[in-house]
């Protein structure tokens, strides 16, 4: 009998202290990011889309090479030697062509290896993570300037596995 | 319904209506102003509920829609439910299972009949309207059995068994409690049970003596349990059954099932406030303050405290285990509510 009642005491005074911590948060403010229009402050050097700035691309893969993904495609010829001499901003001669490079966003699992690799540090991650598209080929960012002169004289592709 | 009589006498040419509609026209006037209001109130609840909920929870709810505080998301989602294709089970009873929602709804909506809003403006008041909304409101017990079954989905059986295990057992505490009211006022018609606490606060029968504050905690958690609340949602325990006897339910048909929950909670919530708390009466008495808002808004205000304690009760505690839910029926609220009438009558002659 004792027990009884005990437990219809305990009873209420769990339903009360319970009911008075969901009072208090009631009032605590809330944690909610009301997202599109406030926004997270990034932290630094936040790896997000990718940017190739193709001026100073040398065309060299090593980009495609390191990505565990393979989600880039360097597509190269050799300048001719009658062409005048390109250089890069660091000053290294951009002794080829690129014509097609491409990267699938859709891919990258965002690891960063690429950046390492590229020797021109020409290829970034930037802040930008606002980028999704209705279709899955509009992640694929072309950042190629330059038009082959022979399509036939490939001199280089996207390397094999391995 | 008079006011509505007489509001419907003065449409020009009402009297050449033939005598058979004009007879139903009152009728059909005042159901339709019901159901408007009490479709209003939903959706001002269900917006509360996510509101409470959210905040309770440290975010922040619908934000969006409408503009302030998302107050029109709900509108966006019952016209999104309206819009739904009504989907019907290929293996359900299709009779029970098309019928079920409606008579939910139904057993919720016909209690209304006789809920006092105002000293005036009420349908009806039937000399026993508590008892009748006793025994309509457990109309709805069919319409979930019928859900239960005729679904074919073993999650709705057992959640409409649940269901119908917790309703009626529930009912009895719940009736003995509104008995302990009926034992001061000697009737049981609604509008005479609030006249008997006119005359400010002290006059509530909450506040009258101590045996009906407890009938009002009886009555409440009875009521929490007989609209299947937290903590006693096991009918419709989400992490068990899937969503109790509405899982095989979609749009129109889910939106009655819906609406009748909270049409549910809005009556246990006004009859409460016109037994205990004194309906449209306000809390200061007429001699000292002047009577400037109107007995509905009263009415209203009052319901709306109590559904939200019933929110501020679902968002702090756990569901019950089905032994603990009988636990608390037949040995703690029980005997409590038995010793109520006795404590009340004995309070009554002196
Ligand atoms: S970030 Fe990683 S996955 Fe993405 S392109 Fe660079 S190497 Fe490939
Ligand atoms: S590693 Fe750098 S320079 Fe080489 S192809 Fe890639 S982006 Fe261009």
């Amino acid at each position: 009998m004792l027990t009884y009642f005990r437990n219809i005491g305990q009873g209420i005074m769990t339903i009360v202290s319970s009911m008075a911590i969901a009072g208090r948060h009631l009032f605590t403010p809330s944690v909610t990011l009301q997202y599109p229009k406030e926004k997270w402050l990034l932290p630094e050097r936040s790896r997000m889309r990718l940017m190739n700035k193709i001026e100073d691309c040398i065309g060299c893969g090593q980009c495609a090479r390191s990505c565990p993904t393979e989600c880039i495609l360097v597509k190269t010829e050799k300048r001719g030697k009658e062409e005048a001499p390109v250089f890069a901003s660091d000053g290294t001669a951009k002794k080829l062509r690129t014509y097609v490079f491409d990267i699938d966003m859709a891919l990258c699992c965002y690891c960063g290896l690429c950046t390492f690799a590229c020797p021109t540090q020409c290829l970034i991650m930037t802040g930008e993570y606002e980028y999704s598209v209705y279709d899955k080929d509009e992640h694929i960012y072309h950042f190629a300037a330059e038009k082959p002169l022979t399509v036939a004289g490939e001199s280089r592709q996207n390397p094999p596995e391995g | 319904m008079e006011s509505v009589a007489q509001l419907l006498e003065k449409i020009p040419k009402y009297d050449a209506l033939p005598e058979t509609i004009s007879a139903l026209m009152p009728i059909l006037a005042s159901s339709v102003i019901l159901f408007a209001m009490l479709a209003l109130a939903v959706l001002f609840m269900v917006w509360l509920e996510r509101k409470v909920s959210a905040h309770i929870q440290d975010r922040l709810g619908p934000m969006v829609v409408g503009g302030w505080h998302g107050w029109a998301q709900t509108i966006a989602d019952a016209l999104k439910l309206l819009l739904k294709e009504d989907i019907v089970p290929a293996s359900v009873d299709r009779v029970l299972f098309k019928m079920a929602p409606f008579i939910v709804f139904l057993g919720a909506f016909a209690a209304y009949v006789v809920l006092p809003f105002g000293s005036s403006s009420f349908v009806t008041d039937l000399n026993i309207g508590i008892l009748y909304i006793v025994a309509v409101s457990s109309l709805s017990v069919i319409g979930i059995i019928m859900a239960g079954w005729s679904s074919n989905n073993k999650y709705s059986l057992y959640g409409s068994m649940r269901a119908a295990a917790q309703i009626v057992s529930y009912e009895i505490p719940a009736a003995v409690a509104i008995m302990t009211v009926v034992l001061f006022t000697g009737s049981l018609s609604m509008v005479d049970i609030v006249r008997a606490q006119t005359g400010g606060i002290q006059n509530w029968f909450l506040f009258r003596n101590p045996f009906l504050f407890l009938a009002f905690v009886v009555y409440f958690i009875a009521s929490l349990a007989e609209v299947n609340r937290t903590p006693f949602d096991l009918p419709e325990a989400e992490s068990e059954l899937v969503a109790g006897y509405h899982t095989e339910y979609s749009g129109m048909r889910f939106a009655f099932f819906f609406l009748a929950e909270y049409a549910n909670m809005f009556l246990v919530a006004s009859v409460a406030t016109t037994l205990f708390l004194g309906g449209w009466t306000q809390a200061v008495p007429a001699s000292i303050m002047p009577q400037i808002v109107p007995g509905p808004v009263v009415f209203f205000v009052k319901a709306l405290i109590l559904i939200f304690i019933q929110m501020w009760m679902r968002w702090s505690l756990p569901r019950l285990r089905v032994d603990q839910l009988m636990y608390i029926n037949w040995k703690v609220l029980l005997p409590v509510s038995f010793a109520l009438v006795l404590g009340a009558g004995w309070m009554a002659t002196l």
